[in-house]
């Protein structure tokens, strides 16, 4: 009991004076994460909107093998993108392997799946109204398309705020792909919070573990704090 | 109703599309900036990978000394702290530039194979056998292979004695292997598997402490970590005499013949430096002001007592 008060306290305290540690982790964790999240939005979102309003053989079994994949295991990933980047693998020869890229390509691939399954659900939730008079008034198909996401805005708000909670959340294939590297510059580093924390768990540093946690439940929660408060507005 | 509002929606299409571009524009620039800063090759800075066992990582040897090469050859060091065996796959595999492990007969094989090259002792110390100060297996004392034999013999019983393994495939994990060799038992078919009271944490050494004194069990581990971790242990060293504990540290480059972008200037920059006089002087005096003894010995001038010859612990790599 008295280590996890006086952990929480020392905690508080590492967050409060803004330790450089912790707000490094914090800033490089954000930088990964938003990057994969971006990366994820753009593949996604033009993604499910084909997929959405497509007609082509093995549609169904296609949105079925998406949403399948929104349990794709953290490590599985990992263990993919290692196996792909790693020197002897086919893009060894990029060397990427222990880099922030690695991460934010991990974290892409581990998060396309969710976004682009709930981009889906959410332009098949649109008014069909809507889809209808927009059709009728003769709309092209980019002024459609428009239309149908400014109409679905919210929903599509949400999908990134799932990717980014997803991957900024995930230890797995960080550590795997990443290496959990506190090199002396902040863009050689490979530690974010997930990895950190779990380190210096093992190293008995608990105090610095909760104050990390702090800061991920902290960014996590944000995250959809905003989004719901935008939803609500 | 709904009509007119699409229609004046579709109207305005232009700013809309201009909006929609706009987004897209200043997300491409937020993704370039942090491309650009993510970026790991700095113009003028070398970058240095190293894999290297958890120990030398999880006492801070190496927290301790990098700075100082880093800034001798404007150079920036990446360490991957895994364990001998994961360090010795990612030499492998071609992800790193230099090794540093502690397991002489893996060693030996990979630079047999072709995979390593020049390698260096740059230090040495001890395992220790520890456990908590109840000792139940009542090991204190004894010879490395009669402790494990007393521990297996009580823990088999089903007495309250539990032995916690690296069980990674780390240097730590080999050495208690060839302890059980020694006191006569197949790892394989009498310790691993052989009952509850041999548990395999598959972790570092750090990690691995921390484990074994939820458990209040005994555990294999150098004396280094052991020391590093003590103030936040229950544990006690209760054997540390023995030949066999003897531990060994190493550093070598990895082949650029097997895998030619492999930064050797900096490889070999940093494998000399590890055997000079300055940084022999910050490895034996590492830690003895904060635990009130060395965590480590250079092993300069030790190479007769640790079994390995004087060019590896003095030569530098031309």
């Amino acid at each position: 009991m008295y280590e996890i008060v006086e952990g929480f306290l020392e905690a508080i305290r590492l967050i409060v004076t803004l330790d450089p540690d912790v707000m490094a982790i914090a800033a490089r964790s954000i930088a990964i994460s938003l990057t994969a999240t971006i990366v994820a939005s753009l593949i996604a979102v033009p993604l499910g909107a084909a997929i959405n309003f497509g007609t082509f053989p093995g549609r169904k079994s296609l949105i079925n093998l998406i949403q399948t994949l929104y349990s794709l295991p953290t490590v599985i990933v990992g263990l993919l993108i290692f196996l792909l980047i790693s020197r002897v693998g086919p893009f060894g020869f990029m060397r990427l392997l222990f880099t922030p890229t690695a991460m934010i390509i991990a974290q892409t691939v581990l998060i396309l799946p969710i976004m682009t399954g709930l981009t889906i659900s959410a332009l098949s939730g649109v008014d069909p109204v809507i889809r209808d008079t927009l059709r009728s008034l003769g709309a092209t198909r980019l002024q459609f398309l428009v239309n149908i996401l400014k109409e679905a805005r919210f929903a599509i708000l949400a999908t990134v705020a799932v990717g980014f909670g997803r991957a900024i959340s995930e230890v797995g294939a960080a550590i795997l792909v990443g290496g959990n590297i506190a090199a002396s510059s902040f863009a050689s580093s490979t530690r974010v919070l997930t990895t950190a924390i779990s380190l210096e768990t093992s190293m008995g540093n608990i105090s610095q573990s909760i104050a990390l946690g702090l800061v991920l439940l902290a960014i996590a929660l944000g995250v959809n704090l905003a989004i719901t408060t935008v939803q609500h507005r | 109703m709904h009509v007119s509002r699409y229609i004046n929606l579709i109207i305005m299409h232009r700013r809309i599309i201009f909006a929609v571009a706009a987004v897209m524009v200043a997300l491409m620039l937020i993704c370039g900036c942090t491309g650009t800063t993510t970026d790991p090759t700095p113009v003028e800075k070398q970058q240095l990978r190293i894999a290297t066992t958890t120990s030398l990582y999880d006492t801070k040897l190496l927290d301790h000394i990098t700075p100082i090469f880093e800034e001798k050859y404007n150079a920036e060091v990446l360490i991957v702290s895994a364990g001998t065996g994961k360090a010795i796959e990612y030499g492998q595999r071609g992800d790193v530039d230099v090794l540093m492990v502690h397991d002489r007969a893996r060693e030996d094989a990979f630079i047999a194979d072709g995979y390593g090259i020049n390698r260096r002792v740059f230090a040495y110390n001890y395992f220790v056998l520890v456990g908590p100060e109840s000792d139940p297996a009542e090991i204190k004392g004894m010879q490395p292979e009669a402790a494990f034999t007393a521990i297996r013999e009580k823990g088999m019983a089903g007495e309250d004695v539990v032995f916690v393994s690296r069980g990674d495939a780390s240097g730590t994990h080999s050495k208690e292997k060839a302890i059980w060799k020694g006191a006569g038992f197949n790892y394989s078919t009498d310790v691993q598997g052989s009952g509850d009271w041999y548990q395999e944490a598959g972790t570092g050494m750090g990690a691995t402490l921390t484990l074994t004194n939820e458990k209040q069990a005994y555990t294999l581990s150098d004396i280094g970590t052991y020391l590093a971790y003590k103030g936040d242990l229950d544990l006690v060293a209760l054997v540390d005499e023995g030949d066999i504990l003897l531990n060994v540290y190493c550093a070598m480059e990895i082949n650029p013949e097997k895998y030619p972008d492999t930064n050797t200037t900096v490889a070999k920059d940093w494998v000399n430096f590890l055997i000079s006089d300055d940084i022999q002087k910050e490895i034996a005096s590492f830690g003895v002001d904060q635990y009130g003894q060395p965590l480590f010995y250079a092993a300069q001038d030790d190479w007769e007592k640790i079994g390995v010859t004087e060019a590896e612990v003095k030569d530098p790599i031309a």
